[in-house]
């Protein structure tokens, strides 16, 4: 029964998204494609902070890592999509092996300040090493690629095709995220957030548990950054730096991290908001630091994670 | 010869601006277990107090003496209103709402003072060179090195001689047995946010003269002393003395010898120190 009601819920999710490019002006498919794209950023985040119970401020310099080498990849290698998409996920993950490695050792604030350091540090390289990465300027100016789709070349310059393939990958990400915290190993992961002293008396290695978590999430952050970076036309220093990382973190926790979709919910409600501050003041972050403050003080479970639990509790007969 | 003087005096100073603002983040952490993000910030907020001081009456002491209190009482309604009901939950809140106050209050500088970078003179009596072997150097810069130190050992001094510096220390080891006996902890604990904070300020202060102030002032000290107390060991006094100092001279030899690698070295140290000793050099077994 509640896998029908699940398979609906897919269903309908699949044809509202699928039928949107029909039905907005351009605009708004860049803004819902923008969404989509930090939605995927955003879950693949919760993958560590709302199911491992580690806090990472380093998430961007994965995603600015994926952005950077699928633009390098299409400037002095391949022409080709797949192949700068391939660069990208492998690398960032690659990267986030060698970091994570570092940075499981310890946790909870240690692990938020190591991974803050080493993104900062990423960020230092895309920012000083100029002859590869342009230094402050950023990569651009490389030429759009197209996908042959059936034998039909289409082009990623045209925003509608474009949404389409952000939706295609994005889906995929999502469809891999989502078997990951259903499977055993997810509920590991869970279980090692509860308690992990008690999952290493048991005989899991909570560390090499942590690792790949945090390799997985670095890979998709970089998948993410592949897109962002064909989105925007540039990769720039700005996707490695920790403010980046913190964005992140503010969607997942406006959606709630408690729930599989909550960060992209949150990621979508960031970007309205976003729109309608910054269309009457410039001083956009002081609105950010007050939701951040009052979201932890008063709604720590995030907008979605709180509809549901009021949701839950009519269902049950509860007074409110 | 000149040079290596030069460097040793740069880093000394960097690294004393440094230790005055590691030292209040490691006091924090230990006492009450909370890692301030918004930390950098409150540092920020009194270099700029040292700018509205100077603006006004034209006198650095002043700043000195009253911004490091302004931003003290600014610290006791952050963590009398916003960290106080939030002491029993999960570490990462903790953090991330401070993270939350960094950006309000990065912003609000903003907001009241421009994203301008502004610069603020030495007084008078600190101003001009001094002739140090055969070069000349800045007399605030060996001010700095001059004054760190004081600092420190009056720290010191307080920490291990008197009552409240005891009580500190007891309530940062075992907050029960300190309330078993008497200590008020939720008093002490806003206390010890405000002298934090107090210090923090102070070094914003006398960083003034020293770099321009802007509004990432905050955001760019604060991963640099993250990386202090890591290395020197989260919760250490000492530690962050030592950390201070490596990292400071690290810094200034780091950018005449290694140039390309100079912005990169602070994490390679991290790096290592991780690996090699987890608890940092002066922290305590984990």
């Amino acid at each position: 029964m509640r896998s029908y009601k699940n398979l609906f819920l897919w269903f309908f999710l699949l044809a509202a998204l699928a039928s949107v490019p029909f039905l907005l002006p351009v605009y708004w498919i860049m803004i819902l494609t923008e969404i989509l794209v930090m939605s995927m950023f955003a879950m693949s985040f919760n993958l560590l902070f709302g199911y491992t119970g580690l806090l990472s401020f380093g998430q961007a310099g994965f995603f600015g890592t994926g952005g950077y080498l699928a633009v390098l990849t299409l400037l002095h290698g391949s022409t080709s999509i797949w192949v700068a998409l391939v660069a990208g996920v492998l690398g960032s993950g690659l990267i986030a092996l060698i970091i994570g490695w570092l940075c499981v050792r310890r946790d909870e604030i240690y692990f938020a300040i190591l991974t803050l350091g080493f993104g900062m540090m990423l960020f230092t390289i895309a920012h000083n090493w100029r002859s590869v990465t342009g230094g402050s300027d950023g990569l651009g100016n490389f030429s759009v690629p197209e996908v042959d789709f059936l034998g039909v070349v289409l082009t990623l310059a045209d925003p509608k095709i474009f949404y389409f393939f952000v939706l295609i990958i994005v889906l995929l990400g999502t469809w891999l995220l989502s078997r990951i915290v259903n499977s055993p190993f997810g509920l590991l992961l869970k279980a090692a957030r509860e308690n992990s002293n008690r999952i290493a008396f048991i005989g899991a290695n909570v560390r090499s548990l942590r690792l790949f978590a945090f390799v997985i999430a670095g890979a998709l952050a970089g998948a993410s950054g592949v897109l962002f970076a064909m989105f925007n036309r540039i990769a720039s220093p700005e996707m490695l730096h920790w403010s980046f990382s913190g964005k992140v973190i503010l969607m997942t926790l406006l959606g709630g991290s408690g729930v599989f979709f909550g960060p992209a919910v949150g990621a979508a409600i960031f970007f309205v908001l976003e729109h309608i501050i910054t269309s009457f003041t410039t001083n956009w972050m002081i609105f950010l630091g007050i939701i951040l403050v009052l979201l932890v003080l008063l709604f720590p479970s995030g907008v979605l994670g709180s509809l549901l639990e009021t949701w839950g509790r009519i269902r049950k007969g509860h007074k409110l | 010869m000149d040079s290596v003087v030069a460097n040793i005096l740069n880093g000394l100073s960097w690294g004393m601006l440094l230790f005055l603002i590691s030292v209040g983040l490691t006091v924090v952490f230990g006492v009450m277990g909370i890692l301030n993000f918004a930390h950098g910030s409150l540092f920020m907020l009194g270099s700029y107090f040292a700018l509205q001081f100077v603006r006004w009456v034209g006198s650095f002491w002043i700043g000195l003496l009253l911004g490091p209190v302004i931003v003290a009482f600014l610290a006791i309604l952050i963590e009398r209103f916003l960290i106080r009901p939030i002491y029993s939950r999960d570490t990462s809140l903790q953090l991330l709402l401070t993270f939350g106050v960094m950006l309000i209050l990065d912003d609000g500088v903003r907001l009241i003072w421009g994203s301008a970078y502004h610069v603020v003179n030495p007084p008078q009596i600190l101003s001009g060179t001094i002739a140090i072997f055969s070069g000349t150097y800045p007399v605030y810069r060996v001010f700095l090195v001059i004054a760190g130190p004081l600092v420190g050992v009056a720290l010191w001094a307080f920490f291990t001689m008197t009552r409240w510096g005891k009580t500190l220390r007891a309530a940062a080891m075992d907050r029960r047995m300190a309330e078993i006996i008497g200590v008020r902890a939720p008093l002490l604990f806003t206390l010890v946010f405000a002298f934090g904070a107090w210090i923090a300020a102070l070094g914003g202060v006398l960083a003034a003269p020293h770099q321009s102030v802007g509004p990432a002032m905050g955001e760019h000290i604060i991963i640099e002393s993250f990386i202090v107390v890591v290395i020197g060991g989260m919760g250490s006094f000492p530690g962050a003395f030592v950390g201070a100092l490596i990292l400071g001279l690290m810094n200034a030899f780091g950018a005449t010898m290694l140039p390309d690698l100079q912005m990169a070295m602070p994490y390679i140290l991290l790096a290592i120190i991780l690996l090699a000793r987890p608890r940092g050099i002066l922290g305590e077994e984990l």
